[in-house]
C-alpha cells in the first residue's frame, strides 16, 4: 500500500469531526460573499410590495425554526462523534433498542414546529389569494421569448415592460399562447406560471417606485434564459403621462426622411406580418412596436435599446437569441440604418 | 462447486450477485456520465455571459444530467445493492425469479444505450426538454426533433426494468427469507427495499400513461396535452408529479437502509427505535402519494388546495426527522469507528438534515412562490440526492464492497474520496441557496452579470471541480483495490446481519446451510455454529433469454422514432419469441 502513509497523515491532520467546523466556516464566507456584492435587482429577500412583503415574513417565521432544528440535529451529531468515539479498550457499549418516551418526544416536537409554520403558512394563502377590488388589471401574456401586455381598462398593449403606479393594487393576469412560462418580478413578490389556456392572478401594491427586473421562470426552450422582463412602478403622474403616451398613434414621419424610408423598409422586409404599429400594421405574431422607441430594452429585455444594438438585432435575431421566432431577414446597408430610425422615433 | 468464467457465464446469468454487479458498473459508468454533464453545466455557469456551449447544447446536458442521474445512475446503483446484498441479508440462495431479474438489468442496459445513442447521432439529437419533460414544450409542434422520442420511448424502456424489478424484490423478500426472520426481524435495508419496490410498481405506472399519452398525441396526433383542441398541459404535471414525488422517496429510502446498516455496525450498537424507524419508512411510502402537488404550487390550483398540499408535505417531515433522531439516538453511547463508511455515513445526516429544513421552507406556497424554479431549489434537492442518496450509496459501496468482491477499499484514499466530496458537495450546492433567493432561476444556459451572482456561481463551478477530483480518488481506489486491496474475510466490520456469515465474496449458491434465525441481529446475539458441508445444492443455470427478450423492446422503440411501422413488428416478435423460448427452457442448462 504504498499511498497510505501520507494519506494516514492527511487522515491525523484534519480528523473527522472538524467538518463541521469547515462547513461553518464555508457558511459564514459565503454569508460574507453575499453580503459584500450587489446590488442584488432580482433579490427575494428585500421585497418592494405587500405581497412581497408577507411572503418574506413567512420564509423569515420558517427560516428561524429551521436554523433551530439544524443547531440542535448537528450539534447531537457532532457531539456524538466526539464523545462516543472508539477507544481501545473500552468495554462494549450497552445494547439500547429503543425508548418509547424519548421516541414519543421527539415524534411530537416537529408537529408542534410545523403548526407554527402551517398555521401563518395557511393565512397568507388565503391573504394573498384575492385582488382588492378595483385593482389596475393588467393582462400577462408569455411568447417564445417575450412578454405581451394588455391593459384592458385603458386600451393598451405593449411588451416586456410593465408600468404600474406605486401605492395601487395591481391585478395580473396571467396566461399563455404557447408553452409554460412562469412571470416573475421577484421584487413585487412571487411567480405565477403562464399556462395555455388557463389564468393565473397575482396581485400586489408596490411600495416604492422604481425600475424591477424580472425573467420568465418556467423552462419554455432554447431561450428560456434570455426571456426576461422589467417592471417600472411610476409616479401616480408618471404613470398618466405614460398612459396617455401609448394611446396616442404615432405620427407619420415626413416624407423623404430617414424615418419614411425605415417605414417603407417595415414593409418591405414583411415586419409588417408580424408586428403591430398602431395606424400601420397589424401583425399579430410578434412584440407590438407602436411605442418601441420609448422602451428601455429589446428583444426580450436582454439588450438596452441603443442604436447599436437595434443593429445587431435585428440583423441577426437568432445569433442574440437562440431559437427565436424572428428569422434572419438579411436586412442591411441603408435599409438597416433606415429602420432604425423609424424604430427610434416610435416614442 | 466452482464458478463458471468468461464472458457467455456473464450474457448468461441469473445469479443476483453477478446481475448485482452488472447493475453497478453500468449504473456507476452512468453516474460518471452524468457528473461530466454536470461539470459542462458549471463550466457554461462559471462566469455570465459565457459561450462554453451552446443554448441548445446547454438544455440537452441539463436534461440529460437530471434523467441520467434519476434514471440511469442513482436507481440502478440502489438496485445493485437490492441484488446483491437482499437475498443475503434475507438468507436466500437467490431473488425469487432470477431470469426475470438478467431480463430487467437487460431492459435496463437497452433503455440506457437507447437514449444516450441520442448523443452520437449528427447534430447530436439528444433529450432537451427537461427531466421533467413539461407539454407543451415537448409537444411535436414546439419540439419536432427525434429529441423527445428518445427521451419518452427511453423512459418507457426503463421503466420496464424498473416494474420488473419491483415485483421480483417484493416476491423475494416476502417468501424467501429464512426460516426464524420475521418481518421484524429484517434487516432495514431489506425493509428500505421492498418499500422502495412497491413504490416502483405503483409509481412507474403513472409515468408510463403519462408518457404514452405524449407518445400519441406527438406520433398519431392526439390532444392529451394539447390547449387547442381541448386537452389540459397541466395533466402532464400532476401525472408526472404522481409519479415524480414517489420517485424521490425511491431514490432516498434504499440510502436511509444503507445509512440504517452502517451507522449500529461503527457504532457497535443496535439501531435504536427499530420498529419505529421500519414504520417511519413505510409511512413515508405511503405519506408520498398525497403530496405531489407541491412541485405543482405556482401552477395556481387554487388556495384551498395549495393549503392541502402544504399541510400533508409538512406532515412528511415528521417521519423524517424521527428517522434522524434515532439515528442520532444510535451514535449515542456507542463506541464509534470513523471508516470511511461511517464517515458517509454521517454526511448524509448532516447534509440530509440541511436538505429537509431547505424543503419545509418551500413546503410552504407562499414562500416557494419566491422560491420555485430557483437556484434554491436546485441546492435544495442536491441535499437531498446528492447529500442523501448518494453519501448513502457512497457509505454502502465502502460498506459492501469487501462482501461483494473479497477485498477492502483503501481505508485512507476512502477519506480522502469522501472529504473532497464532503467539501466539494457544500462549496457547489450551498451558494445555490444564495444565487437562487438573489433571483437567479433554474435551466438558463446564460444570466446576467447584473444580477450579482457571479461570485457565488463561481465558488459552486470550483466546489463542482472538487467534486470531480474526489471521483478520480475513488476511481483509482477502486481500480488499484483490485490487485492491492487487503482481503476481507466474511466479515471485516463485525456487521450483526447474515451477509456477514458466509464468506467473501459468497459462493454461487451463498449458503452452505441456510440460518436459523432467531434475532434481529444474528451475528452479534448468537455465534451460529459451523454446519456440516451440505451435500448437492441446486443452482439455477443461465439463460439467453431474458436477454433476447429485453432486446425486443428498443427494437419496437425504434418504430415510433423513425415512424416506421413494421419496425414494432419485429422487435415484438423478438420479445415473444424471447418470452416464449423463455417459458419452455428447461432451467437447468
Amino acid at each position: 500500500m504504498p499511498f497510505a502513509p501520507t494519506f494516514r497523515g492527511l487522515r491525523d491532520a484534519v480528523p473527522p469531526q472538524r467538518r463541521h467546523l469547515i462547513l461553518l466556516s464555508t457558511l459564514l464566507a459565503l454569508g460574507s460573499i453575499a453580503a459584500c456584492a450587489g446590488p442584488f435587482p432580482q433579490s427575494t429577500l428585500s421585497p418592494t410590495s405587500d405581497f412581497g412583503h408577507s411572503i418574506d415574513h413567512l420564509f423569515r417565521g420558517i427560516f428561524w425554526w429551521a436554523v433551530g432544528v439544524f443547531i440542535v440535529v448537528e450539534g447531537i451529531l457532532l457531539y456524538s462523534v466526539i464523545r462516543f468515539r472508539h477507544r481501545d479498550g473500552a468495554p462494549a457499549p450497552t445494547q439500547h433498542h429503543g425508548h418509547t418516551t424519548l421516541e414519543i418526544a421527539w415524534t411530537l416536537a416537529p408537529a408542534l414546529i410545523l403548526v407554527f409554520i402551517a398555521v401563518p403558512t395557511v393565512q397568507t394563502i388565503f391573504a394573498t389569494a384575492k385582488a382588492p377590488p378595483g385593482s389596475l388589471r393588467v393582462e400577462v401574456i408569455g411568447h417564445q421569448w417575450w412578454w405581451e401586455y394588455r391593459y384592458p381598462d385603458l386600451g393598451i398593449v405593449t411588451a416586456n415592460e410593465l408600468h404600474v403606479p406605486v401605492g395601487k393594487p395591481v391585478s395580473v393576469d396571467i396566461t399563455s399562447v404557447d408553452v409554460i412560462h412562469a412571470w416573475w418580478t421577484p421584487k413585487l413578490g412571487g411567480k405565477r406560471d403562464a399556462i395555455p389556456n388557463h389564468h393565473n392572478e397575482i396581485s400586489f401594491t408596490a411600495d416604492s417606485v422604481g425600475e424591477y427586473m424580472g425573467q420568465c421562470v418556467e423552462y419554455c426552450g432554447a431561450s428560456h434564459a434570455n426571456m426576461r422582463l422589467r417592471t417600472f412602478v411610476d409616479t401616480d403622474s408618471a404613470f398618466q403621462a405614460w398612459v396617455a403616451a401609448q394611446k396616442a398613434v404615432p405620427s407619420l414621419p415626413a416624407t423623404g426622411s430617414p424615418e419614411a424610408a425605415g417605414r417603407a423598409a417595415f414593409q418591405k422586409y414583411g415586419c409588417i406580418g408580424c408586428h403591430t404599429v398602431a395606424g400601420y400594421s397589424n401583425g399579430p405574431i410578434g412584440p407590438n412596436l407602436t411605442h418601441v422607441g420609448s422602451r428601455s430594452m429589446i428583444a426580450g429585455s436582454i439588450m438596452m435599446n441603443t442604436e447599436q444594438h437595434l443593429r445587431d438585432w435585428i440583423a441577426n435575431p437568432p445569433g442574440m437569441k437562440p431559437g427565436s421566432i424572428m428569422p434572419n431577414l438579411h436586412v442591411s446597408g441603408p435599409d438597416l440604418t433606415a429602420l432604425i430610425a423609424y424604430l427610434q422615433s416610435l416614442k | 462447486m466452482s464458478e463458471a468464467t468468461g464472458l457467455k457465464s456473464w450474457l448468461t446469468t441469473t445469479d443476483h450477485k453477478r446481475i448485482g454487479k452488472l447493475y453497478f458498473w453500468t449504473a456507476f459508468v452512468m453516474f460518471l456520465i452524468g457528473g461530466l454533464e454536470a461539470e459542462l453545466i458549471r463550466i457554461q455557469l462559471a462566469k455570465p455571459e459565457n459561450t462554453f456551449v451552446t443554448a441548445d447544447t446547454y438544455n440537452q446536458l441539463f436534461t440529460m444530467h437530471g434523467t441520467t442521474m434519476v434514471f440511469m445512475a442513482l436507481m440502478p446503483l440502489a438496485a445493485a445493492f437490492f441484488n446483491y446484498i437482499v437475498p443475503l441479508q434475507i438468507g436466500a440462495r437467490d431473488v425469487a425469479f432470477p431470469r426475470l431479474n438478467a431480463f430487467s438489468y437487460w431492459v435496463f442496459l437497452l433503455g440506457t444505450v437507447f437514449m444516450n445513442a441520442s448523443w452520437l447521432l449528427p447534430h447530436h439529437p439528444a433529450p432537451d426538454g427537461g427531466w421533467f419533460g413539461y407539454a407543451t414544450l415537448t409537444e411535436k409542434q414546439f419540439n419536432p426533433g427525434p429529441n423527445i422520442d428518445f427521451w419518452l420511448l427511453g423512459l418507457q424502456i426503463l421503466g420496464i426494468a424498473s416494474l420488473a424489478a419491483g415485483f421480483n424484490f417484493i416476491v423475494t423478500i416476502l417468501n424467501l427469507r429464512a426460516p426464524g426472520m420475521k418481518m421484524m426481524r429484517l434487516p432495514v435495508f431489506s425493509w428500505m427495499t421492498l418499500v422502495t419496490s412497491f413504490l416502483m410498481i405503483t409509481a412507474f405506472p403513472v409515468i408510463t400513461v403519462a408518457l404514452v399519452f405524449l407518445m400519441f398525441d406527438r406520433v398519431f396526433g392526439t390532444h392529451f396535452y394539447l390547449p387547442s383542441a381541448g386537452g389540459d398541459p397541466v395533466l402532464w404535471q400532476h401525472l408526472f408529479w404522481l409519479f415524480g414525488h414517489p420517485e424521490v422517496y425511491i431514490l432516498i429510502l434504499p440510502a436511509m437502509g444503507v445509512v440504517s446498516e452502517v451507522l449500529p455496525t461503527f457504532s457497535r450498537k443496535p439501531l435504536f427505535g427499530y420498529t419505529v424507524v421500519v414504520y417511519s419508512g413505510v409511512l413515508i411510502g405511503f405519506m408520498g402519494w398525497g403530496v405531489w402537488s407541491h412541485h405543482m404550487f405556482s401552477v395556481g390550483l387554487g388556495p384551498i388546495a395549495d393549503s392541502v398540499f402544504a399541510l400533508t408535505t409538512m406532515l412528511i417531515a415528521i417521519p423524517t426527522g424521527v428517522k434522524i433522531f434515532n439515528w442520532l439516538a444510535t451514535l449515542w453511547g456507542g463506541q464509534i469507528r470513523l471508516t470511511t463508511a461511517m464517515c458517509f455515513a454521517l454526511g448524509f445526516i448532516g447534509l440530509f438534515t440541511i436538505g429537509g429544513l431547505s424543503g419545509v421552507t418551500h413546503a410552504s406556497p407562499p414562500a416557494d412562490l419566491q422560491q420555485t424554479d430557483t437556484y434554491y431549489v436546485v441546492a435544495h434537492f442536491h441535499y437531498v440526492l446528492f447529500g442523501g442518496t448518494m453519501m448513502g450509496l457512497f457509505a454502502g459501496m465502502y460498506y459492501w464492497w469487501p462482501k461483494m468482491t473479497g477485498r477492502l477499499l483503501s481505508e485512507p484514499l476512502g477519506l480522502v474520496h469522501f472529504w473532497l466530496t464532503f467539501i466539494g458537495m457544500n462549496l457547489t450546492f450551498f451558494p445555490m441557496h444564495f444565487t437562487g433567493l438573489l433571483g437567479m432561476p433554474r435551466r438558463v444556459y446564460t444570466y446576467s452579470h447584473d444580477l450579482g451572482v457571479d461570485d457565488m456561481n463561481m465558488v459552486s463551478t470550483i466546489g463542482a471541480v472538487i467534486l470531480g477530483i474526489g471521483m478520480i480518488v475513488f476511481v483509482y481506489n477502486i481500480w488499484r483495490t483490485r490487485k492491492h486491496g487487503a482481503v476481507a474475510g466474511p466479515n471485516p466490520w463485525g456487521g450483526a446481519t447474515l451477509e456477514w456469515s458466509i464468506p467473501s465474496p459468497p459462493p454461487v449458491h451463498n449458503f452452505d446451510v441456510i440460518p436459523n434465525v432467531t434475532s434481529r441481529l444474528p451475528l452479534w446475539d448468537s455465534s451460529p455454529a459451523p454446519k456440516a458441508p451440505p451435500g448437492h445444492i441446486h443452482v439455477p443455470g443461465g439463460s439467453w433469454w431474458p436477454m433476447v427478450a429485453a432486446a425486443g423492446l428498443p427494437l419496437m422503440a425504434l418504430a415510433p422514432l423513425t415512424h416506421t411501422l413494421w419496425i414494432v413488428f419485429v422487435g415484438g416478435a423478438v420479445l415473444i419469441y424471447g418470452i416464449y423460448r423463455w417459458a419452455y427452457e428447461p432451467f437447468e442448462v
